[in-house]
């Protein structure tokens, strides 16, 4: 069973359906006991980050969340809900976060005047880039194309926990990172057509590929 | 210049997907479920729902039609036409929208443009204008679906909009609209220049030509097509490849 977590935040119907597309069952819950108890957990979210912390606070989700973190069962956090992973967001005002992933949650870089800039919130199907190497997405499809909307994206601070980039206005941006066995998406996988259901059965397949040795160090 | 995105549009009254020139003369020309299922098929990026009566008598049936959708189309859905108030956009999310496109109701009181955006982030947001071309060289907005006047001028409204927290802006040219014969290029282009969020063109896409001409400068972000595709003249992925065959980046 998947738990979908609900902190009242993000169309949770489509991701839902999404999952269900696929074959997996779910239950939306905001309830610890559940979390802590699903083989997988998802965080979605839309909306302020601050505001997002408050509500997992005030629903006491935030311990329960570190635990499913810690304990290895396969977390994904998307779009929002991969942002929170992060230390801190800048986003109005500083505020902490899961601290799962650490970095800092910042705003888009802004394209100006430039002919090709892209425009803030940044909207629409944007091309990953990923590492051929790399363990969870290096076969992933050239130019695999996914739907985006925000206007933060986390700066992380080990570049190994980037697992796939897209440009905006000239600076690489995290779409995807990864450690262990928790990943975020920071577009959404249940609004991304065909690829993007492929992407989210790659979280269905995740498993914790960590050693003891470097769960200990996260 | 970042991938354009190629949105389908259906305005839908009661059961059925109608279509009109200039928001007038409506003809039914199909189900909602099928135009659903094979535009997400054909790759379309996402999906607009307009339900054209739900001003006019305060119906929402189209939730329905959104959340039939949401079962099987897998790109984001937005729901316009009679979103009043808090409510009717916690229940188009529910049923499974992404997004929620204001008119009327934010004419009406631009707040509920600042308290929509407060509660469920500009993202969700989508500032919907009816714009009509008048003497004098300016585009007055139009609300109910092209029925009332505002006095309102577009260019000055889109910018209010994104100073109380619209997300996007998706702008129909009434004067186009159904025609085929070609966007306003002007409008599109005035409304791109005024604001930083994106911009979304509807009304009067014919063909990729048409499409190429908006794009041969930098006017929108997205181009929104209802008759081109409804009538089968040309394809959502027709329409893309001939895009692409001219440089312009989409998602195929």
């Amino acid at each position: 069973m998947i738990a979908v977590v609900d902190y009242g935040r993000g169309n949770l119907f489509s991701l839902g359906q999404a999952i269900r597309h696929l074959g997996a069952t779910y239950e939306v819950t905001a309830d610890p006991d559940r979390i802590l108890a699903a083989e997988r957990v998802v965080l979605p979210g839309v909306g302020a980050f601050g505001d997002a912390m408050q509500a997992l606070t005030k629903r006491r989700l935030v311990e329960p969340l570190r635990e499913v973190a810690a304990r290895g069962t396969p977390l994904l956090g998307i779009c929002l809900g991969m942002q929170l992973f992060a230390s801190r967001s800048e986003e109005f005002g500083l505020h902490e976060g899961l601290d799962l992933i650490p970095g800092t949650v910042k705003r888009l870089p802004e394209g100006g005047d430039r002919p090709d800039a892209v425009r803030i919130p940044n909207v629409g199907w944007r091309a990953l880039r990923t590492a051929p190497e790399h363990p969870l997405l290096g076969d992933l499809p050239p130019r695999t194309m996914v739907y985006f909307v925000h206007s933060y994206a986390p700066v992380v601070d080990d570049p190994a926990h980037v697992a796939a980039t897209i440009d905006v206005n000239g600076a690489e941006i995290a779409a995807v990172t990864n450690s262990c066995n928790i990943l975020g998406y920071q577009f959404h996988p249940e609004k991304s057509g065909p690829a993007g259901l492929a992407l989210l059965e790659r979280f269905l397949a995740l498993t914790s590929r960590c050693s003891v040795q470097a769960m200990v160090r996260r | 210049m970042p991938p354009i995105r190629v949105i389908a549009r259906l305005d839908v009254k009661g059961p059925n997907v109608v279509k009109g020139i200039h928001l007038e003369g409506l003809r039914v020309v199909g189900k909602p479920d099928d135009f659903s299922r094979r535009y997400y098929a054909q790759g379309t990026d996402e999906i607009v729902y307009m339900d054209i009566v739900a001003s006019l008598y305060g119906r929402n049936n189209i939730l329905s039609v959104v959340e039939a959708a949401a079962h099987e189309v897998f790109v984001p859905l937005t729901v316009g036409g009679g979103i009043r108030t808090v409510d009717d956009i916690v229940a188009a999310l529910r049923s499974g929208a992404d997004k929620v496109a204001i008119n009327t109701a934010a004419i009406a009181r631009p707040e509920f443009l600042r308290e929509a955006a407060k509660a469920f982030g500009s993202q969700c947001i989508v500032l919907s204008v009816e714009a009509k071309r008048r003497e004098g060289g300016w585009w007055e907005a139009l609300t109910d679906n092209g029925r009332e006047k505002t006095g309102v001028n577009v260019l000055d409204w889109v910018v209010e909009a994104e100073r109380l927290g619209a997300g996007e802006i998706l702008v129909t040219s009434v004067d186009n609209e159904g025609t085929r014969k070609g966007f306003d290029l002007d409008l599109m282009e005035e409304v791109y220049r005024r604001v930083r969020i994106p911009v979304i063109a509807c009304g009067g896409a014919g063909g990729p030509e048409d499409v190429a001409d908006l794009l041969s400068r930098r006017r929108t972000d997205a181009v929104c097509c209802a008759s081109v595709f409804h009538y089968d003249l040309c394809s959502v992925p027709q329409l893309k490849k001939n895009l692409k065959e001219r440089g312009y980046e989409v998602r195929i």
